[in-house]
C-alpha cells in the first residue's frame, strides 16, 4: 500500500549466490561464493555462506541473507537437542524434513534456497530445498544467481566416482559463477564432508585482490569545514528574573 | 563523450552524431568520470558539416548544445543514455559537461553518470573542491590536479567503485584530451 504513494520498503540483504555441492567417492563437497549484494551495490565483500548445521551436516544457503541463517541456525538448534535426546549422530533426513517443514508452512515468504549435504551413518546425502518447501535428492547441485554458470561446469565435467578432484571441479564451478554472474563474487569457499570428519576451508581460493592503486593514499580532512560562525548571546532574549523562588530540592 | 545506460539507445545516439561528423568515443564499463584539465592550446577535431556550414571549428558550448538538443529531440521516448561530455574549450581549458537522458546539460569541474556514480561522486566531492560554475563572482571550475594525479585519481576511483557495484569492472579506458591530441589508457579491473 506504501509502495503505491512511492514508499519503498528498505531492500533486503541477499547473497545473489552461486552456491553447489557434489557427491563423490568418500562424502560430499560443498562450494558456495563470498559475496552479498543489498540490490546493486556489494555490502560484504567476504560473508560466510556455508552454514553450520551438525559435526557431519553443513548447508550452504542463497537468496535473503536472514533467512538462510535464521533457518539454518534454528535448525542446527533443534538438532543439538535431538541429539542430547536420542544420543546418536544426526541424520541428514532429520536436517531436511525440518528445513522443509518451515520453509513451507512460511509459504515460500522465507525466502532461503538451499544446498544441504552431510555424511552419516547410511551414506552421504545431497538435498536442494527450495524456498517453497520441495526438494530434490541429487549427486551434484547447485543454486543461487550463477547457478547457470555451475551447472554448465558440472554437466559438462562431473562423472561418478570421483575423488580429490571433486575440489577442483568444486572451485571451477564456483569461479564460473564469480566470474559471469554479478551477483556472485569474491573469494570460494569451499566444506568437505567424509565419515567421521569434516575440512572447512574458509576462502580456499581468492582470485580477486583489489585492483593496483597508486599507494599515495588520500587525506581526508578531519573536522568539518567551518563556513560560517554566528554566536547569539540568549541573554538578549531571555529574561532573567533575580527575586525569584528557589527551586524545591 | 562517454555514455552509460541502455546500449542500444547509447550506440544510436552516437551513431546520430557521428553523422554530424562529431567525434565521439565510448567508455566501456558502466561508471564513467571525466576531469576538467588546465591545459593549453585546442583539441583538432574534424566537425566538417559544422565547419562548411559556419566556417569555423565546432565549439565547445556548441557541441554541448547539439548533444542536449539532440537527445531532447526524443523527450517522449529518449534515448536510455547517460552521457558526459568532455573537450577543450577556444582558451584551451578543459570543459566537462554531464547531461540526463533527455538532455539537461550542466558545465562542471568533474562529473559521474553510471551505476557507480553515487559510490565516486561523493569521493569526488570530498577531495576536489572544484566551485560550480554557476556562483558569482566566476570562479574556474577547473579542478587543481595534474595530469598524472588526475589519471592516478581516475584509477584509485574506478578501483574502489568496482570493490562494491556489481556492474562495475572487468576493464578500464582513460581517455585523455590535451595539447598534444586524445590520448588513450587502459588498466585491468576485478574480473567477478
Amino acid at each position: 500500500m506504501l509502495s503505491k504513494k512511492g514508499v519503498n520498503p528498505p531492500s533486503f540483504r541477499k547473497t545473489g549466490t552461486t552456491i553447489v555441492g557434489l557427491i563423490y567417492q568418500e562424502g560430499v563437497i560443498l562450494g558456495a561464493d563470498t559475496r552479498a549484494t543489498a540490490e546493486l551495490i556489494v555490502c560484504n565483500k567476504n560473508c560466510e555462506k556455508i552454514h553450520y548445521i551438525a559435526p557431519n551436516i553443513y548447508c550452504c544457503g542463497a537468496g535473503t541473507a536472514a533467512d538462510t541463517e535464521a533457518v539454518t541456525d534454528m535448525v542446527s538448534s533443534q538438532l543439538q537437542l535431538h541429539r542430547y535426546h536420542t544420543g546418536q549422530e544426526s541424520r541428514v533426513a532429520t536436517a531436511l524434513t525440518l528445513l522443509k517443514s518451515h520453509l513451507f508452512n512460511y509459504q515460500g515468504n522465507v525466502q532461503a534456497a538451499l544446498v544441504l549435504g552431510g555424511v552419516d551413518v547410511t551414506g552421504p546425502h545431497l538435498h536442494m530445498i527450495y524456498p517453497h518447501g520441495s526438494m530434490d535428492t541429487l549427486p551434484f547441485a547447485t543454486m543461487g544467481s550463477g547457478s547457470l554458470a555451475a551447472m554448465a561446469v558440472f554437466e559438462s565435467k562431473y562423472h561418478e566416482g570421483l575423488t580429490k578432484e571433486g575440489i577442483n571441479l568444486v572451485c571451477e564451478a564456483i569461479c564460473a559463477g564469480i566470474f559471469n554472474d554479478l551477483g556472485s563474487g569474491s573469494s570460494v569457499d569451499v566444506c568437505v564432508i567424509t565419515k567421521g570428519h569434516k575440512e572447512y576451508l574458509r576462502n580456499y581460493q581468492v582470485r580477486n585482490p583489489h585492483a593496483d592503486i597508486s599507494s599515495k593514499g588520500f587525506i581526508f580532512p578531519k573536522k568539518t569545514e567551518v563556513l560560517l560562525t554566528k554566536v547569539m548571546p540568549l541573554r538578549e532574549k531571555v529574561e532573567v528574573i533575580e527575586d525569584g523562588d528557589a527551586m524545591e530540592e | 563523450m562517454a555514455s552509460s545506460g541502455f546500449q542500444a539507445d547509447v550506440k544510436a545516439l552516437q551513431k546520430q552524431l557521428a553523422a554530424k561528423h562529431l567525434v565521439s568515443f565510448q567508455r566501456y564499463g558502466r561508471c564513467i568520470t571525466v576531469f576538467d584539465l588546465n591545459v593549453a592550446d585546442g583539441l583538432h577535431f574534424s566537425f566538417r558539416i559544422y565547419q562548411h556550414q559556419h566556417n569555423k571549428q565546432m565549439s565547445c558550448p556548441a557541441m554541448a548544445q547539439l548533444l542536449s538538443n539532440t537527445l531532447y529531440y526524443r523527450r517522449f521516448f529518449p534515448y536510455y543514455s547517460f552521457n558526459v561530455l568532455g573537450s577543450l574549450d577556444n582558451e584551451g581549458k578543459g570543459c566537462v559537461f554531464t547531461y540526463d537522458a533527455v538532455g539537461s546539460y550542466e558545465r562542471v569541474g568533474y562529473g559521474t553518470q553510471g551505476t557507480g556514480s553515487t559510490l565516486i561522486m561523493a569521493f569526488l566531492d570530498n577531495e576536489l573542491k572544484s566551485p560550480s560554475p554557476l556562483l558569482l563572482p566566476a570562479q574556474d571550475a577547473v579542478t587543481p590536479l595534474l595530469e598524472s594525479e588526475a589519471v592516478d585519481l581516475v584509477k584509485t576511483i574506478f578501483a574502489s567503485a568496482t570493490e562494491r557495484d556489481i556492474y562495475t569492472g572487468d576493464k578500464l579506458e582513460i581517455v585523455i584530451l590535451n595539447a598534444d591530441g586524445i590520448g588513450h589508457e587502459y588498466m585491468d579491473l576485478r574480473i567477478d
